[in-house]
């Protein structure tokens, strides 16, 4: 099985975010990049199919420099080779980066393509369906197990309210959802390798791929509106409290 | 250029999701600004007798693409039938539920047709003849406006988002025949929680968190159970193994929106409070006074959970009668 993943790196979940003068995009110093949560699981799964089914696993981020940190990570964990495409400060939407994405995925034989279903930075849920479509191949998203025999790969997804399991032929990409596995960490003596192995850098204007203006652009960003702090509601007892409680719910919020 | 509206509806077993009334009232406001018609999209098997449900929230037509092979609402048979509801009705604009379905079929019609998308947005409008939508990012703790350029202009609603308004439509249904080739997934198996109340779309959320010390939820879940609502979990309960990953609120979980949340030994990290932030009044009981929760709620308990979640539910039952 030849297999790829695609990851980003992108603000820890820990982090506390703020907005940049400008106001269209965040502060970005004091933030701790990782790979995106979602991405961890693609590339655990991806070395589990290799361990059973051999093949290799290869790594594609596409960003900048500091993209490579979250490369060296699927590196140590056990991903054979990395490629990073450098956007050279071009600014892309989702379905920019799954053009660029989608040309240098064409340029291998891979017989499955792993994604997060989304990055947990722009929320999209764009990038794995639509590097699909842009290769013609099927895709399940929120994969939380699967199984692949005889050239086809057997999923079962979670959908609103339930799962279902679904069937495809591969090639096929499938983006990967929490319960799928769990992440290895990368070893030392991994970690040490890593530092060695080479990363395919690719610059965005060597790749054959434009992919024209993005049309999705952020003009303003702001903070949701923040609560202050709550009222804590007093009383004698559980009893006296719960009392107090529902009847500010009934009569204050009107929610009950 | 087109002024017409796509609104993509979605239905469960012959039932519309509510999600596809608040998109259809979505595309009502924007309509009213470019002077429409608003068109709703209806895919599925065997559906007719419910598509004229949809002129009850302001659709000027309905298209109806109803086909054997969209019986089990796969995705790929379900982009297909979007593509050539698109392609009959050329819209400036299309909107569609960002459920587990919409999102898909949103994210691979932008690629197909090149066309800008929005995804899981809160708002859209038109501003001069810009779509314009609203859509949280990482997890909640930024809300983004978002300018799309490109014909048409595909935007994914958050389910809750928007409310769902009546308005009385033209609503005329036409049936388009709609060709389903080369779909290449096939249903193995389907299993629904029957009874359970999908958190995303729940009025009421009561959530435990790593003060609920081990599995039992039965204080949570009575307490849901009361409001008619759904348990949700913090993400060190699902780390702990206690509650299944589906259950899980927080910006790697579930991003909410119910009228009622209750936070029930849950801390308060980052994380949790990006997925909660969008609920209309939130509650916190903690034994913790110094919890982070407490200064992200309207009404806080200090107390220990297990005496005080069900003195609220006895107190509700005692409300209600």
């Amino acid at each position: 099985m030849e297999i790829a993943v695609l990851l980003k790196q992108v603000p820890a979940t820990e982090s506390l975010i703020e907005i940049a003068d400008g106001g269209t995009t965040i502060k970005t110093d004091g933030i701790n990049w990782v790979m995106n949560p979602y991405d961890e699981l693609a590339v655990e799964e991806a070395l589990q199919i290799r361990a059973a089914d051999g093949g290799t696993v290869t790594v594609f981020s596409l960003g900048p420099e500091k993209a490579v940190e979250a490369l060296r990570t699927a590196l140590a964990m056990g991903a054979d080779t990395a490629v990073r495409i450098d956007p050279q400060g071009k600014p892309m939407d989702g379905l920019s980066t799954a053009k660029v994405l989608a040309g240098e995925l064409k340029k291998g034989a891979f017989d499955l393509i792993i994604a997060g279903h989304r990055a947990v930075d722009d929320d999209n849920f764009q990038v794995g369906p639509a590097v699909a479509e842009l290769m013609g191949i099927p895709h399940i998203s929120m994969v939380i197990r699967q199984e692949v025999t005889d050239g086809r790969i057997r999923c079962t997804r979670t959908i609103d309210g339930g799962t279902l399991v679904l069937e495809t032929a591969l090639p096929a990409l499938i983006t990967t959802q929490r319960g799928l596995n769990e992440p290895r960490y990368a070893s030392l003596p991994g970690i040490m390798k890593a530092k060695k192995k080479p990363i395919d850098t690719r610059a965005l204007s060597e790749t054959g791929t434009d992919p024209g203006e993005p049309m999705v652009r952020t003009i303003a960003m702001r903070l949701p509106p923040q609560r202050k702090g709550g009222r804590i509601i007093e009383g004698d007892s559980a009893t006296a409290k719960a009392e107090a409680l529902v009847k500010a719910l009934r009569e204050e919020a009107k929610v009950i | 250029m087109s002024q017409a509206i796509l609104a993509i509806t979605e239905q469960l077993d012959g039932s519309f999701k509510n999600v596809s009334f608040e998109v259809i009232s979505a595309g009502k406001k924007i309509a009213e600004k470019t002077g429409g018609p608003l068109i709703a999209g209806v895919m599925g098997a065997g559906i007719e007798a419910i598509a004229g449900q949809a002129a009850e929230y302001g659709a000027d037509r309905i298209l109806l693409a109803d086909h054997e092979g969209l019986k089990d609402g796969l995705s790929d048979a379900c982009i297909q039938a979007a593509a050539q509801l698109v392609a009959k009705s050329g819209p400036a604009v299309v909107l569609i539920g960002a459920t587990s379905l919409g999102k898909d079929i949103a994210a691979r019609l932008s690629a197909r047709l090149d066309a800008p998308l929005a995804m899981d947005c809160v708002d859209v409008r038109v501003e001069g003849d810009q779509v314009v939508a609203t859509r949280p990012m990482y997890g909640g703790k930024v809300l983004a406006e978002v300018s799309l350029s490109g014909t048409p202009a595909i935007v994914a609603i958050r389910p809750r988002a928007v409310e769902a308004v009546a308005a009385q439509g033209q609503g005329e249904v036409e049936k388009v025949d709609i060709s389903l080739d080369g779909t290449t997934l096939s249903l193995v198996e389907k299993h629904m929680e029957t009874g359970k109340i999908e958190l995303t779309e729940a009025d009421v959320v009561v959530t435990g968190g790593r003060g609920m010390g081990g599995d039992d939820f039965a204080v949570v879940e009575a307490l849901a159970k009361v409001l008619g609502g759904a348990v949700g979990a913090s993400r060190s309960a699902v780390d702990e193994g206690w509650r299944a990953v589906s259950d899980q609120v927080g910006q790697t979980g579930k991003v909410v929106a119910p009228n009622l949340y209750i936070a029930c030994g849950v801390s308060g990290a980052i994380q949790h409070l990006a997925g909660m932030a969008s609920s209309r009044v939130v509650v916190a009981v903690n034994k913790d006074p110094e919890a982070p929760i407490f200064s992200k709620c309207d009404f806080g308990i200090v107390g220990d959970l297990f005496d005080v979640v069900p003195a609220i539910t006895a107190e509700i039952e005692k409300m209600k009668g």
